[in-house]
C-alpha cells in the first residue's frame, strides 16, 4: 500500500463523514419543502405551470422575505413524471429528510401515500385532489385536500347546472354525459354523480378515455353525438383536454354546456381549439392573470431575476396560478406551525398542526399580496381538513377565460353525509387503519 | 335474455335506424386504422431490415414533430423548416447507425432491441432539454393542411369529414403506396430482404450493411414526421403522442411484422375495429374499450394466424 492511496481513502473517509454532518447543519438552519413535479411526460403540459407556480412563490418568499419566519425555504423538486410508481419512490427518497409537507401532485400518488404519512408523521397536502374522503379530519388525520374536494366540485358544477336549468328537477329524464380520464382522479366522482343522477331523476352516460386514447376520443365523441346528452363534464388532465375541447368543437356540441373540473381549465386545454373552444366552460378556485402584488413580487424577485423556469408570458396563465395557491397554502400552514409551536424551524408534525388551524380570510388575501385571488379559507379544522369552501365558473371567449358566476359554494349538505360514509368504508376496509390519536389545537 | 339482445340484437338495430353514425363510424375507423398503419410501417421497415422491433419509433414521431415546430418558432417559413426537419431525421438515422447499431453487427437481436430503448429515453430527455415539455400546437395552415369540416346530409342524417383527416387518409395512402413500390421493385428494397434474413449473407454478396440501415432508419423518421404533422394537426404535439406508437402494436401482430401491405390492411382492420367496438358494444363494459379491443382483434387473428394476416412463415429444419 502506498502513500497516495492511504491519503486517498482518509480523504474519502473524511467526506464521508462530513457529508451528513453538513446535510444536517443545511436541515437545521432550513425548512425543507419537496415538491413532487412533473415536468416531463405525457401529462407534462398541465405539470409545467403548476410546477412553476408552486416553486416561484415559494422562491419569492425566499428572495423577498428570507423565508418564513426568518427561516429560509429548502425547495426541491422531485420528477414524478405523473407516474405513480416514480411518485412513490420519490417519496421515499426525501422521507428521511425531514419534509415538512408533501405535495404529490397526483390522485394516484396520494393514494398511495395516504396509508404512509400516519407512520412517517409526514401530513399529505393535495390540494382539491386526491382521495375526496381523505376530507374527514378523524379519520385522515396526516391528509389534507382544501379548498374543495371532488364531489364538492361536482355538486358546484351541478348548482350551475340548477341555475341554467331553471332548478336541478329540470334535469328530470335528460342525459347528462360524464368524460372521464380512466384513472383514479377520473373515477373519483361517479359515485356523487350516480347519487344525482338517482336523486334528479336524469340518465348518465360515463365516456371513459383510457392514456392511450388521450389524442383520438373520436369514438367517444361519437357517441356524445349519438346519446345527444343535455350537459357535458368532464374531469380530464393533460393532452385529454385539448383534445376534448376540439373534439366537441367538432362535433357540433354546443361548448356552453360543457363544463370541465378545475383541472381542466388551462388556456392551453381551450386555445388549440380556435375559434370552436369559445364558450366552454370551467370551474375554477382561484383568480387568473399577473395582475397581483405578490405575483409582481415573483416577477421582480424570482423571474426577472433568472431564477425560474417559466416563460414570463405564462406567469399568471390558469394553472400558474394554482400552483402559486397550492405554495400559499403550504407557506400559511408552515407560518401557522411556527406560531403554534414557537419554533422557527418546523417539522412535519408542526405543520400537521399548521395545516388543521388553517386559516386565511379575506384580510390576510389581502396581506399576502393577493387581494380577491379566492374564496376565504376559513372552514379547515381538526373535524374537517377540507372546508369545501367555494368555486367559480369561468368560460372561454377565444382568447381568455372570463369569469361567468358568483362563488358557488358547494352543496355540503349532500357531499359531507357521503364523504363520513366514504371514510368510514375505507377505514373498514382496510383493517388496521389506526385510529386517530393526535391532540386538536385550539384554533382548530 | 337482455344482455343477449344488447350484444346480438342491439347494436345492428341502432346501425340500421341510424346508418349515418354508421358511416361517421367507419370514416373514423378508417382515418384512425390509416394512421396506426402509418406508425406500423416505420415498425416494420426497421424490423425487414434488421429484425429489431424499434422501441424508439413512437419517440420519433414527437421529435419529428417537435423539431418542426421548434425550427418554424425560430422564424423559418414553414417549408424550409420542413426540408431542414428531414434533414436532422437523416442525420439521426446517420447517427443511430454511426454510435448505436454498427457496434452491434452480429449482435442477438434482443441486444438491438434494448438498444433502441436507449435510443428512446436519449430522445426523450434530448427532446425535452431543447424543446420543453408544453404541448404545441401544429403548424397546419403554414403547410397548407385544410381546417374545417364538409357536413354531408345523408341516409337521414349527416356525416362530418373533417378535412384534416381526409387529407390525412390521402397522405398516408400516398406515402404508403411509394413506400411499397420502393421497396418492393427497387435493387434496394431487395437488398433489405436480404439483410433481413442474415447480416453476413447479405455482407458477402456486398450489399452494404451500414447503407441500408441509415436508409430504412431515415425512411422510418419520414414516415415518422408524416406521422407526427398528421396527429399533431388532429390534436396537438405533445410528448403524450408518443403513446400512440403503443397503438401500432396490435396492427403489426395482425398485419405481420414484415409485411407493408399487413400494416395497411392491418391498421384499417383494428382501426374500423376498434371504433366500432366502442361504438356500439363499448357501452355494455362502461366503455373505454378501444385501449383493448384492438388487442383481442389481434389475438384471435394470432391463433388462427400466428405470423399475421401476411406475415412471412417461417419453417424451420429441425
Amino acid at each position: 500500500m502506498n502513500v497516495r492511496h492511504l491519503v486517498f481513502g482518509v480523504a474519502c473517509g473524511a467526506m464521508l463523514g462530513v457529508t451528513p454532518l453538513a446535510t444536517t447543519a443545511v436541515a437545521q438552519d432550513s425548512i425543507y419543502v419537496p415538491l413532487l413535479t412533473y415536468r416531463t411526460g405525457p401529462f407534462a403540459n398541465s405539470g409545467i405551470p403548476i410546477a412553476n407556480g408552486m416553486h416561484d412563490y415559494l422562491a419569492m418568499l425566499n428572495e423577498r422575505d428570507g423565508g418564513i419566519g426568518g427561516v429560509k425555504l429548502n425547495i426541491e423538486e422531485c420528477e414524478t413524471g405523473y407516474d405513480t410508481k416514480k411518485g412513490v419512490e420519490c417519496y421515499e427518497s426525501i422521507k428521511g429528510k425531514n419534509p415538512t409537507v408533501i405535495n404529490p401532485y397526483s390522485t394516484g400518488i396520494t393514494l398511495q401515500l395516504i396509508p404512509k404519512a400516519a407512520v412517517d408523521k409526514i401530513p399529505i397536502l393535495s390540494m382539491a385532489y386526491g382521495l375526496s374522503a381523505s376530507a374527514i379530519g378523524e379519520k385522515f388525520p396526516w391528509i389534507f385536500n382544501p379548498p374543495a374536494t371532488y364531489w364538492d366540485g361536482l355538486s358546484m358544477i351541478f348548482r350551475y347546472i340548477g341555475g341554467k336549468e331553471g332548478g336541478l328537477d329540470r334535469l328530470r329524464g335528460k342525459t347528462v354525459g360524464f368524460i372521464f380520464l380512466e384513472s383514479g382522479y377520473g373515477r373519483e366522482p361517479i359515485p356523487l354523480l350516480e347519487q344525482f343522477a338517482k336523486d334528479y331523476g336524469f340518465n348518465v352516460k360515463l365516456y371513459s378515455v383510457a392514456g392511450k386514447e388521450m389524442q383520438d376520443q373520436s369514438a367517444q365523441w361519437l357517441a356524445v353525438r349519438r346519446d345527444r346528452p343535455a350537459w357535458m363534464i368532464m374531469w380530464g388532465w393533460g393532452a385529454m383536454n385539448p383534445t376534448a375541447v376540439k373534439r366537441a368543437a367538432e362535433t357540433n356540441y354546443p361548448m356552453d354546456k360543457f363544463i370541465g373540473i378545475w383541472w381542466s381549465g388551462s388556456e392551453d386545454d381551450a386555445r388549440p381549439a380556435g375559434p370552436g373552444g369559445k364558450g366552454y366552460l370551467t370551474l375554477n378556485l382561484h383568480g387568473v392573470g399577473a395582475n397581483y402584488p405578490a405575483i409582481h413580487d415573483i416577477v421582480k424577485h424570482v423571474v426577472g431575476k433568472g431564477k425560474s423556469q417559466v416563460d414570463k408570458s405564462k406567469v399568471g396563465e390558469n394553472l400558474y396560478n394554482r400552483g402559486v395557491y397550492n405554495s400559499v397554502l403550504s407557506a400559511e400552514a408552515i407560518r401557522n406551525a411556527q406560531k403554534i409551536t414557537g419554533k422557527k424551524v418546523v417539522n412535519g408534525a408542526d405543520v400537521r398542526r399548521g395545516l388543521e388551524t388553517l386559516n386565511i380570510s379575506e384580510a390576510r388575501w389581502k396581506e399576502l399580496g393577493l387581494p380577491e385571488f379566492a374564496a376565504p379559507i376559513t372552514a379547515v379544522s381538526c373535524a374537517d381538513h377540507n372546508g369545501h369552501h367555494a368555486a367559480y365558473m369561468q368560460q372561454w371567449d377565444g382568447t381568455k377565460w372570463v369569469k361567468v358566476s358568483d362563488w358557488i359554494v358547494p352543496m355540503k349538505d349532500k357531499v359531507r353525509p357521503l364523504l363520513e360514509a366514504a371514510a368510514t368504508d375505507y377505514v373498514t376496509k382496510n383493517t388496521g387503519w389506526p385510529k386517530r390519536s393526535e391532540a386538536c389545537d385550539k384554533q382548530s | 335474455m337482455d344482455l343477449l339482445y344488447k350484444i346480438f340484437l342491439e347494436p345492428f338495430v341502432q346501425m340500421g335506424t341510424a346508418p349515418d353514425l354508421l358511416v361517421q363510424t367507419l370514416w373514423e375507423g378508417m382515418v384512425g386504422g390509416m394512421l396506426y398503419a402509418l406508425i406500423a410501417l416505420g415498425f416494420v421497415l426497421i424490423f425487414k431490415a434488421s429484425g429489431v422491433f424499434n422501441f424508439a419509433q413512437g419517440i420519433m414521431v414527437v421529435f419529428a414533430a417537435l423539431t418542426l415546430i421548434g425550427l418554424h418558432a425560430q422564424g423559418i417559413p414553414a417549408f424550409v423548416a420542413l426540408a431542414l426537419t428531414i434533414a436532422v431525421m437523416f442525420a439521426l438515422a446517420w447517427s443511430v447507425e454511426r454510435i448505436v447499431l454498427r457496434p452491434l453487427v452480429n449482435q442477438p437481436d434482443i441486444i438491438l432491441f434494448m438498444a433502441t430503448f436507449g435510443i428512446t429515453y436519449f430522445l426523450i430527455g434530448f427532446g425535452e432539454l431543447v424543446f420543453g415539455g408544453d404541448p404545441k400546437t401544429m403548424i397546419t395552415e403554414e403547410l397548407f393542411l385544410p381546417k374545417g369540416s364538409w357536413d354531408i346530409k345523408m341516409l337521414g342524417g349527416f356525416v362530418s369529414l373533417q378535412k384534416i383527416d381526409v387529407a390525412a387518409a390521402i397522405i398516408a395512402s400516398i406515402m404508403v403506396a411509394v413506400l411499397s413500390v420502393f421497396f418492393s421493385k427497387t435493387r434496394i428494397g431487395r437488398a433489405l430482404r436480404a439483410v433481413a434474413d442474415s447480416h453476413k449473407a447479405a455482407l458477402s454478396v456486398g450489399i452494404s450493411l451500414e447503407q441500408i440501415w441509415v436508409i430504412v432508419w431515415f425512411a422510418a423518421g419520414l414516415v415518422a414526421l408524416v406521422t407526427g404533422i398528421m396527429w399533431g394537426a388532429r390534436s396537438n404535439v405533445s410528448f403524450a403522442l408518443e403513446i400512440i406508437a403503443l397503438k401500432a402494436l396490435p396492427v403489426l401482430i395482425l398485419g405481420g411484422f414484415t409485411s407493408i401491405p399487413g400494416a395497411i390492411v392491418g391498421g384499417l382492420i383494428i382501426g374500423v375495429g376498434e371504433k366500432l367496438g366502442e361504438f356500439y358494444w363499448g357501452p355494455l363494459v362502461g366503455g373505454g374499450t378501444d385501449s383493448w379491443f384492438a388487442f383481442v382483434i389481434a389475438l384471435i387473428f394470432l391463433m388462427f394466424r400466428p405470423q399475421g394476416l401476411f406475415g412471412e412463415k417461417i419453417i424451420e429444419r429441425v
